[in-house]
């Protein structure tokens, strides 16, 4: 579409070229024909006097010329001849085209992808109608984003700022269609929530606020088109069928539009269905306790009018008054505002500062190009001193001559620009497709737009100019009378040239982006390698809910027990161990955690918060987390006995300050259940690889059952055919129950995701550092000894040393090197701290780090250096002085 | 064509703008008023008229439209601008000053040294 406009307007102007040559045409014609009326009068024949006016008039063609040139109608045609004089010039020197567009190529290239991550995820507004006025609410000091349902309607009905308030939550169910139930995320959201976003159905009708009649009363399906489209083929028929959610039957109401995909930019969900049947969905409805406040994700649009500002004074006087008359639940009812897409601040500002940094390199690596094109073609203007030199003094304008030059470099940016552009199109069409992980719905929807392109061509224009400008006080200063006399070769300065600095300037940029990436990779080496709190290694998993195939109450322990049995009793299975929701997924799961003296048992009077897991007795032994000090559980305690909990080192010394005191000791929880410690465990990680010791509690499942299972099978047998023989063993116990199968070394992934991704883009940003300071210590020095060549043969005709012509030849290139690469490491060190906030353990300070960024540096400066060093050992002294 | 004054570089616009002073033209008639006024002492090489009438087009010192000639024949004729007006007077002034400058200086004699 781009290239059509393009060759419209190019077209167009070669119209409008023709248009004008032919009204001087016209002219012309008619000035011949009045001269020939006036000669006709003086009496000669028709024929002849036409002859004659044409003679008179003269060189038709120069005059046509001359009038074109003086309409101002020449600029594409100067510019065209200009283009065709580059590209044969271009073409002549083949290497340095072949290196100038690649390297602008990558550059452009990188800039293009993390600008389109930048668009796609924070520019970007989300496909809903006025996203702009569009907000979700976070709470307290933590900017939590979840709330309870109480809490919500009071919002909703309480503030006088929102046009609507709408809630939604993400859930995991069983989808039966009539054959068997497979695995969905879908969104349980409030009534209103269509109407609230302003959202009109594709197909069928939306469900309403006029819908919920109290709990389970609206058994109802809206489903995404996506869906529609992968799962039902877009029949049009779907509208009205009934389908089964976790065993209980919804109607399918209708189809979304299709560019809306829900209000996460991360998660696109199957389906809608509305909160109220919470009980049918997950197994137990929490929709009446305040007090579960890890519930909801609460938007809606201001209205017209009203500014963030009053919105939240109108929001934080709703939180006081909910502070005081229920404070028991709520405490720290103050509020934050932010755009929905990344749920809120919580991924937002992470993602912000990951790619705010991303760009910043993307910058560097733009830079480090233009220093590394700008000494090519400063090098290339004094190779052609002696044709500009001449062409000065044959009257040519300088302005012409540097128009010629700038062409020659805005073409290879375009070139480079454009090729870079379509291989990050390419790529970003590559990510928005990719599902990095197995079993979660996530999605990196960044699907290249027109700003995507915009911005990589101008960038390459700019950088065009930018490099093209460096050769410009060359030619400005070029003496004609002085360049022919002594020729190009005597200008070898010893002073520092801009070249020299550029040079400098851009192994310094590379030495950054290499220390950031080596940053990086160590990071994640580390992480990879940290004390998890569990063994990944040789343990399978399986994922279900018992709630998806209808098991609640006191079906859930039993069932329970029963997968259990039935897992250990596969030969070649060590333990079986069970655990409501695994470390390390997606966060944890907290409860506020009170000392056994406190009586009032509101949020604010918590000791502290504690991660909760539910689990088996087997559970430790399975996943082979150590014991420090007391017990694990034991099927006894179950609902008849005293509750108990094992917690790790960071929860015991936090509440007790030593491991030895917290055994025996006793705490309450917020519902006042008081629990005594019977164990110690070793502390691990539970919400992400970076955080600080967290402590965590594990209660016996039988005291707090969840129908959320993951079974940890510890085997040492080959993974493949215990993944078959679990399956197997599942389905003989409810071929009904959907589950995933996942080995936990995989499952890991999604907690190893955001630092792999940064550690991946990193070192890519690395690698392309690299390549840039290899071509532009290479080009430097390929130059230098190029340029030199003959006083090198004159040194190895003397009787030289090898070492002696080596310095001679790239001693100016290792000292560029070494002094970019010490700038560009003491930079890249201030800049790591920037990288600590993605990836776990960065610390620049690390001598493997640095020292790894010198020898990288140094290797590469051999790499690129190598090939000129030979020629300049290979110098034939004879062979050199008969040249001249 | 001896007989016939060389223009001077320069003058051949200030010309165009004088005789179209006088009342719209077209290309030919400008060619004929130059030599009518000039009492047929200057006169324009055809060719260069063109590009000179173009560059004051488009320096916006003359607008053009096409009309017909008395003739019958299709032709573009010239007009002043408000802004070609006050070239012309301008250029007439240099003009003058700098004949009557030449004038002076070529008409001193060795005593008035």
């Amino acid at each position: 579409m781009k290239l059509q406009a393009y060759f419209r307007s190019v077209s167009g102007k070669f119209l409008r070229h023709s248009q004008t040559t032919d009204e001087v045409d016209e002219e012309v014609r008619s000035h011949i024909a009045l001269r020939a009326d006036d000669l006709e009068r003086t009496g000669l024949s028709r024929a002849e006097a036409e002859r004659r006016a044409r003679i008179e008039f003269g060189g038709q063609e120069k005059c046509k010329d001359e009038s074109y040139q003086a309409l101002g109608g020449n600029f594409l045609e100067t510019l065209m001849q200009d283009i065709r004089v580059s590209v044969r010039g271009l073409r002549k020197s083949k290497g340095f085209t072949f290196a100038a567009v690649a390297t602008l190529t990558l550059a452009i290239g990188a800039n293009a992808v993390v600008f389109g991550l930048l668009n796609a995820l924070i520019i970007r507004p989300l496909t809903v109608p006025h996203p702009e006025s569009l907000y979700g609410l976070e709470r307290g000091n933590d900017k939590a984003i979840n709330h309870s349902y109480p809490d919500y309607l009071d919002f909703r009905d309480r503030n006088r700022s929102f046009a609507d308030l709408a809630a939604y939550n993400v859930v995991g169910v069983g989808l039966d269609t009539g054959d068997q139930a497979v695995s969905s995320w879908i969104l349980e959201v409030t009534g209103n929530y269509f109407d609230a976003l302003d959202i009109h159905p594709y197909l069928g009708r939306f469900f309403h606020a006029a819908d919920e009649h109290g709990p389970n009363s609206a058994p109802y399906i809206v489903l995404t088109y996506a869906f529609w489209h992968s799962r039902f083929q877009e029949d049009r028929n779907v509208v009205g069928r009934v389908v089964q959610v976790n065993k209980h039957p919804f109607t399918i109401l209708g189809v979304a539009p299709p560019e809306f995909r829900g209000t996460l930019l991360f998660v696109f969900p199957d389906f809608w269905v509305p909160l109220v049947n919470q009980e049918q969905i997950e197994g137990t409805s929490v929709l009446t306790e305040r007090s579960n406040r890890d519930l909801l994700m609460v938007l809606g649009h201001l209205k017209p009018g009203v500014t963030k500002k009053q919105a939240l004074a109108d929001l934080n006087s709703v939180g006081s008054y909910l502070e005081r008359t229920y404070p028991k639940d709520d405490a720290n009812m103050h509020f934050a505002l932010a755009h929905p897409g990344l749920a809120g601040d919580w991924m937002g500002d992470p993602v912000r500062g990951f790619l705010a940094g991303l760009m910043l390199l993307a910058g560097l690596i733009l830079l480090a190009a233009c220093a590394n094109l700008g000494s090519l073609f400063a090098a290339r203007a004094a190779d052609r001193a002696r044709e500009v030199a001449l062409r000065l003094a044959l009257g040519s304008s300088r302005r012409r001559i540097l128009r010629g030059l700038f062409t020659e470099a805005v073409l290879i940016s375009l070139v480079g620009g454009t090729i870079g552009l379509l291989g990050s199109v390419v790529l970003l069409r590559r990510l928005s497709m990719w599902q990095p992980l197995p079993t979660a719905p996530l999605t990196i929807p960044v699907n290249p737009d027109v700003n995507v392109y915009i911005v990589a061509l101008l960038l390459a224009l700019a950088s065009g100019f930018l490099f093209g400008a460096v050769p410009v006080r060359q030619v400005l200063r070029t003496n004609p009378y002085e360049v022919v006399k002594a020729g190009s070769s005597g200008r070898m300065g010893r002073r520092i040239t801009v070249r020299d600095i550029l040079l400098a300037g851009q192994i310094a940029i590379c030495a950054v982006l290499v220390t950031s990436s080596l940053v990086a990779v160590r990071g994640l080496m580390r992480s990879l390698h940290s004390n998890f709190g569990f063994e990944p290694r040789n343990a399978l998993l399986v994922e279900t809910a018992l709630n998806t195939a209808g098991y609640s109450g006191d079906a859930v322990p039993v069932m329970q027990k029963r997968l259990i049995d039935a897992l250990q009793s596969i030969p070649g299975v060590d333990t079986v161990g069970l655990v409501d929701r695994l470390p390390l997924y997606y966060g944890f799961t907290g409860s506020n955690v009170f000392s056994d003296q406190t009586t009032d048992l509101k949020p604010s009077n918590a000791a502290f918060q504690a991660a909760t897991y539910n689990i088996s007795p087997e559970y430790f032994a399975a996943a082979q987390t150590t014991m420090l000090a007391g017990r694990a559980f034991s099927w006894h305690d179950d609902k008849n006995s005293p509750r108990v909990a094992v917690v790790n080192r960071e929860f015991a010394r936090k509440i007790f300050g030593s491991e030895r005191s917290a055994i025996g000791g006793f705490y309450k929880l917020h519902d006042g259940a008081r629990l005594q410690i019977v164990g110690i465990v070793e502390d691990g990680k539970y919400g992400t690889l970076a955080e600080d010791p967290t402590p965590a509690m594990f209660l016996p499942m039988q005291q707090s059952p969840s129908s959320l299972v993951t079974l940890v099978v510890r085997s040492g047998r080959d993974p493949e055919q215990l993944t078959e023989a679990v399956r197997a063993a599942m389905r003989d116990v409810d071929a009904g129950l959907p589950f995933t199968t996942a080995l936990w070394t995989h499952e890991l992934d999604s907690a190893l995701f955001p630092s792999r991704m940064a550690t991946m883009s990193l070192g890519v940003m690395g690698l392309m550092g690299a390549m840039l300071a290899v071509t532009g210590i290479f080009g430097m020095a390929a130059y230098s000894v190029s340029k030199r060549l003959r006083e090198l043969g004159i040194r190895v005709a003397l009787g030289g040393q090898r070492w002696e012509v080596l310095q001679a030849a790239l001693g100016r290139a290792f000292k560029l090197l070494a002094f970019g690469s010490a700038a560009g490491l003491i930079l890249g060190v201030l800049a790591s701290r920037v990288l600590a906030f993605i990836v776990y353990q960065a610390t620049p300070r690390d001598p493997v780090v640095l020292g790894g960024v010198a020898l990288a540096m140094a290797l590469l400066g051999l790499l690129a250096t190598w090939i000129p060093a030979q020629r300049a050992l290979s110098v034939n002294p004879m062979m050199l002085l008969r040249e001249e | 064509m001896t007989d016939q004054a060389q223009i001077l570089p320069g003058t051949l616009d200030l010309l165009i703008l004088k005789s179209v002073s006088l009342g719209p033209l077209h290309g030919y008639g400008v060619l004929l008023r130059i030599a009518q006024i000039s009492a047929q002492a200057l006169l324009i090489e055809q060719g260069a008229l063109y590009p000179a009438l173009f560059r004051l087009v488009r320096q916006g010192l003359l607008k053009a439209s096409w009309g017909t000639s008395e003739n019958n024949r299709r032709a573009k004729f010239y007009e002043l601008t408000a802004a070609g007006r006050k070239r012309l007077r301008e250029e007439t002034e240099g003009w003058n000053r700098l004949a009557a400058a030449m004038g002076t200086a070529l008409a001193t004699q060795p005593e008035e040294i």
